[in-house]
């Protein structure tokens, strides 16, 4: 539903994104991940068609932004950066002003609002001036303007920033429940939310894609993929690290201290093969040496480390000091 | 048509969900009345017209209506929520329009509130009204044009105090153009031709000759060309801005 092909943008001489490209699907929720500065923004402001691409274009649910700017525009909801909107209206003012710009009316217009003000909760605070709202209900309020007339594609530039962790939670739920009949982009830098709620994560630097998958199959290029992680208590010593060396099909090991415990990570030597077997062996070592076993488990991998990997990599590509 | 009314309904709702309406009309009223009776001496003139009352609204309007129109494009820019505004299915010239609409049907309700000094010069004498009735709608076609010169201002910055002092410049050329502050720099070098053609953007050339009683055609026309280039310079801006 929304195609983005060769997508550009120059500001001057710098340039913010650079020749992407990439295709959302109904059902699909994409994490749109990148370091501050990366294009994340500018790329969304392109489809939105605030701003103008210097070269190429997207087209939502077939309607060129460059060209067919307002048709496209009728099918997108959008939550710009920061959630800006009339701080001078009341929740309910500012709702009935987006609900007619939609060609909302009459009936139509006042079950739209309250299907959004719910989904938002937003209720108790429908007659108050946007300007006297904290930071979660005004995003709540930009949420509730995105969604309003139903849109088959949703852009979210952060939604969740400013939120507690209650109303993360919510809002993520909202995301998911939405998801199903939905072309859905959201930008974030909470790389949990990306395992929470996207079903496909982009990471793009300096106005290029780094990386293009499912959460899984880049927590699949961590180094920590299928690792093991063996957190010991009481005393533990050398010779400890000597015996999981000494399991088969073993790497690596690192060894990292903390307070009265001690975490091993074993790196295997296939890290391709998702099996169990490391993890038995380590289970049965610990029982057999009678060590006080705080926690074990294999790891899925680290999205922060692939996304630090990614992201710190410079033009050449070799990683910057 | 829809959009361009929400906006001008938003627009308008904004000015009357702050004081601002209110101190501006305030303000608005009470320097009009303190021109015309103290400056103006209107019950020394002893006439019974209103032409000294429209006499100071050029000069009036050349600091008032850019205090309106600063915020147009400039508090949005500012806000962010331009950004909203230009990611909804909103068409340019809606937006531009509406917003503009908004404002001059504004001023235009701030201006008729100077009524009362209709019912003076009604009580005290007996005026032509018909005379009255085109002062206010050139001075309506004023405002219309310094609200114009503002819009277009107001999109260039996000800086609403650059967007006031901009406006006032400018608009003070187009007020001035036709008087000597302005032709004599012209004039020494200037063909007669290129004189009348500045001579002729001035707001006071045309406004006089409307509050004179004399509605001419041309005087309408020249407000609304005036008033039509702006907005389309404003669109333009506001579309300049959207490529970076």
């Amino acid at each position: 539903m929304i195609v983005i092909d060769g997508l550009s943008k120059h500001f001057g001489p710098f340039t913010a994104v650079d020749k992407i490209s990439f295709s959302v699907a109904r059902g699909e929720v994409l994490g749109f991940l990148g370091p501050n500065g990366a294009g994340k923004s500018t790329t969304m402001k392109m489809v939105t068609g605030f701003l103008a691409p210097s070269a190429g274009t997207a087209r939502i649910c077939g309607h060129d932004i460059v060209t067919s700017t307002l048709e496209a525009q009728r099918v997108i909801g959008y939550l710009p950066e920061g959630a800006p909107a009339y701080g001078d209206m009341t929740v309910r003012g500012f709702l009935k002003f987006i609900a007619r710009v939609r060609r909302l009316s009459g009936t139509q217009a006042d079950k739209a609002i309250d299907r959004s003000v719910e989904a938002t909760e937003l209720a108790e605070v429908l007659e108050q001036p946007i300007d006297t709202l904290s930071k979660g209900f005004r995003r709540r309020v930009g949420l509730a303007q995105a969604i309003l007339h139903n849109p088959p594609v949703l852009i979210m530039d952060e939604p969740t920033d400013g939120l507690d962790p209650n109303q993360k939670f919510e809002v993520r739920k909202l995301i998911e429940r939405m998801s199903a009949d939905k072309a859905i982009v959201i930008s974030t830098h909470i790389l949990e939310e990306v395992d929470a709620i996207c079903t496909r994560a982009l990471i793009i630097d300096r106005g290029h894609i780094v990386a293009d998958g499912t959460p899984a199959e880049l927590m699949a290029r961590s180094r920590y993929h299928n690792a093991v992680s063996l957190t010991l208590g009481g005393r533990t010593t050398a010779g400890t690290a000597e015996k999981l060396r000494a399991l088969e099909g073993i790497e690596s090991i690192e060894v990292s201290p903390r307070g009265e415990e001690t975490t091993f990570t074993l790196f295997p030597a296939r890290r391709g093969e998702g099996d169990t077997l490391l993890v038995d062996a380590v289970a049965r070592l610990a029982r057999e040496e009678n060590w006080q076993v705080r926690a074990l488990y294999g790891e899925a991998g680290r999205l922060d480390e692939v996304f630090r990997h990614l992201t710190r990599l410079d033009k050449n590509g070799k990683e910057a000091a | 048509m829809n959009e361009l009314l929400a906006v001008f309904r938003r627009e308008l709702g904004g000015y009357f969900s702050t004081p601002l309406a209110f101190i501006f009309i305030v303000i608005f009223l009470f320097t009009m009345g303190a021109f015309t009776f103290y400056l103006g001496a209107f019950y020394e003139s002893d006439q019974a017209d209103l032409t000294i009352f429209f006499n100071f609204h050029p000069w009036l309007y050349l600091f008032l209506i850019p205090a309106i129109s600063m915020r147009l494009w400039a508090e949005e820019r500012r806000s962010g929520s331009i950004e909203l505004l230009l990611s909804l299915p909103v068409p340019l010239w809606a937006a531009v329009t509406g917003k503009f609409l908004a404002a001059w049907v504004f001023s235009g309700l701030a201006l008729a509130l100077t009524f009362p000094m209709w019912l003076t010069v009604n009580y005290l004498g007996d005026p032509d009204n018909g005379v009255i009735l085109a002062g206010y709608l050139g001075s309506f076609f004023m405002a219309g044009g310094y609200l114009a010169i503002g819009s277009c201002l107001s999109a260039v910055t996000r800086n609403q105090v650059i967007a006031f002092v901009v406006s006032v410049a400018v608009s003070f050329l187009f007020t001035v153009s036709g008087l000597p502050i302005v032709i004599d720099f012209f004039s020494s070098w200037a063909p007669q031709q290129v004189l009348s053609t500045i001579a002729s953007f001035s707001f006071l050339t045309h406004f006089n000759a409307i509050i004179r009683g004399v509605i001419d055609l041309r005087d309408i026309i020249y407000f609304v060309t005036l008033i039509g280039t702006w907005l389309i310079a404003c669109g333009i801006v506001v579309d300049m801005k959207k490529a970076g």
